[in-house]
């Protein structure tokens, strides 16, 4: 298959005045990411972005792990495009794959089988009183970022450059399953050739590095991580990933997905407590970051401001090879410098004797 | 007779998901669930399609059909348009409407799930917020998780003004009016007949296993014990 047949995978993003939805799994582990997205769009670009109080989970991860049913996740995101449109917009992005998975799964539902539209409009109505138009425009949050990359590309102080080797640093790109493999067509290069972060690497410098593996699963699998007695299937998965790509000795992992770069960076840790092996150089781990970070970090801002303190398998060697300057001391402080004390170490971070490349390459 | 059979297509899921398999077997190839357990999307999709109802029962009541992972990696490769990962959710509802749910140890996780994600839900209007993210119970997510949730309020007072406070930001507090539509919208939709229906099997199955009740002894084995690592 040759890629000029996915060249039909584009899709329209609107250019401005967006309304955001928030990301349980994004707002708890990445909290700095959703700042940063707000900071670039709004402070840098001059973009408006409505963050509404408002707004709660779609209820994603409650519906593929099968305890919330079809209506009520329909109607919860009904209520999310009544605020939309109470608050005046029609363009809605979402900080959550599972959630813009959801999202056009449920609008094509509507289109297709019009009785369940209808329901969810009676079920709205008779629960709040609210009623909705649909959005004129839904994007994920990273097609935004990638509708304005170029501009970005225009501000950026740091490229996606080894400072050492002057060569592009060599990023593994992961988007997550329900950006494209629900509906193909609703993502930028569909689920075969993924572009959207692919897009923003190259627009910054640095290389998409392919591997085997590329489009599996992080090993989220719902009810599979949610589960403690399940989630050797999570770490498992996510081991296959690690595996297949570290030959190819990746600079860092770029997510589209907030849950894929919180199981690629966790999982990493306990891999490495469990077996002892590490996947980057250097025998310590492959640092993972969300899109926003990339960004953050092409554009200037201070890793601790983007919050990659709160990362498991440390950034400073990405950071070094970036050149950007930052304060070690300053990683782990919280408000106005107060010491808050900091976490135990991990052999993730500290020179593995048994690392992949040693055992395999 | 294809009582099952009829009952799963009332979702549109199925009408969706299941137009004619021809057993190719792609969707098990792409499957991360069945390259870490003894599971068969491709079997499962051949045991709904023969709407026999001894054996679509048999499955209701199995631990297969909550091995997927719901990454839907199976839906953009089929090449006759099927989707297994919506026929699993079916299949799923259905066994947690029939109670059946019960009969398998992975089914009976459903009440685990129901009291951390469904819970947190309605009280947060969020499926997870920090406080709930006991590393104890999260050994995986290592030390820098225990620093973050042992120093929570100033670690998230770095990227808001409003952690666990009304008003817009990440991990705000959701005020009573929208919890309270969340509420109803539990109500008018069935997503609260489907919580009291997995505490009510739950309850009965824990009575039958002994534990007097779906107490938290209870749902605490369901979360924490696999027999399959026991073997």
């Amino acid at each position: 298959m040759k890629r000029s047949n996915w060249e039909e995978y584009q899709k329209s993003i609107a250019d401005d005045k967006y309304y955001y939805a928030r990301s349980c799994i994004r707002q708890n582990f990445f909290p700095g990411s959703e700042k940063a997205f707000l900071d670039i769009m709004q402070r840098d670009l001059g973009k408006e972005v409505f963050d509404d109080p408002l707004h709660t989970s779609c209820t994603g991860i409650g519906y593929h792990s099968d305890i919330v049913p079809l209506e009520t996740i329909m109607t919860v995101v009904a209520r999310q495009f009544a605020l939309m449109n109470e608050a005046g917009y029609e363009n809605f992005i979402s900080s959550c794959i599972t959630s813009f998975g959801i999202y056009t799964e449920l609008l094509s539902t509507w289109e297709e089988f019009p009785e369940t539209e209808e329901r969810t409009r009676e079920n709205l109505y008779k629960a709040t009183g609210r009623e909705f138009v649909k959005p004129k425009n839904l994007a994920h949050t990273s097609d935004i970022m990638f509708h304005h990359r170029h501009a970005i590309a225009e501000r950026m102080t740091r490229p996606l450059i080894n400072v050492n080797t002057g060569e592009p640093l060599r990023v593994v790109e992961h988007i997550g399953c329900h950006y494209a493999k629900i509906f193909p067509k609703k993502g930028i290069g569909g689920s075969e050739f993924p572009y959207v972060l692919a897009g923003m690497i190259e627009a910054w410098g640095g290389e998409v590095v392919d591997y085997p593996e590329r489009r599996h699963c992080c090993g989220f699998g719902f009810r599979n991580y949610l589960v403690q007695a399940n989630r050797g299937y999570s770490v498992a998965n996510s081991q296959k990933k690690l595996e297949s790509m570290a030959p190819y000795k990746p600079d860092f992992i770029v997510c589209n997905c907030p849950g894929c770069a919180m199981f690629l960076d966790k999982w990493q840790y306990t891999v490495a407590e469990m077996e002892g092996i590490t996947y980057g150089r250097g025998g310590r781990g492959i640092p993972v970051l969300t899109y926003e970070e990339m960004a953050g970090l092409v554009l200037g801002y201070d890793p601790w401001k983007l919050g990659m303190q709160m990362h498991q398998v440390d950034v400073e060697p990405l950071l070094d090879k970036m050149g950007v300057e930052y304060d070690p001391s300053a990683k782990y402080l919280g408000p106005n410098g107060k010491y808050i004390g900091k976490p135990e170490p991990a052999i993730v971070n500290h020179r593995s004797q048994r690392n992949l490349y040693s055992i395999k390459l | 007779m294809a009582k099952y059979f009829d009952m799963l297509m009332e979702d549109v899921r199925m009408r969706e998901g299941l137009k004619a398999c021809m057993n190719c077997g792609v969707c098990t190839a792409i499957c991360p669930a069945a390259e870490f357990y003894d599971y068969d999307p491709r079997q499962i999709v051949e045991t709904v399609q023969s709407r026999d109802d001894e054996r679509i029962e048999e499955l209701l009541r199995s631990d297969t059909i909550w091995y997927c992972g719901q990454c839907m990696s199976c839906r953009p490769r089929c090449p006759r348009g099927n989707t297994p990962g919506y026929i699993i959710q079916c299949l799923r509802l259905l066994s947690q409407r029939l109670g059946f749910f019960v009969e398998s140890e992975k089914g009976r996780q459903q009440l685990a799930i129901k009291r951390t994600i469904g819970e947190n839900i309605l009280r947060t209007g969020y499926c997870l917020v920090p406080r709930k993210i006991l590393p104890e119970m999260h050994p995986e997510q290592g030390p820098v998780w225990r620093w973050v949730f042992n120093n929570d309020r100033d670690v998230y007072a770095l990227f808001t003004p409003t952690y666990r406070q009304e008003g817009a930001g990440p991990v705000r507090k959701i005020d009573e009016q929208t919890l309270e539509e969340i509420h109803r919208i539990f109500e008018v939709s069935g997503g609260k007949e489907l919580f009291d229906c997995i505490e009510h099997y739950s309850d009965q199955k824990a009575c039958e296993m002994g534990y007097g009740g779906a107490t938290r002894e209870y749902m605490m084995d369901t979360f924490t014990k696999n027999s399959a690592e026991e073997l």
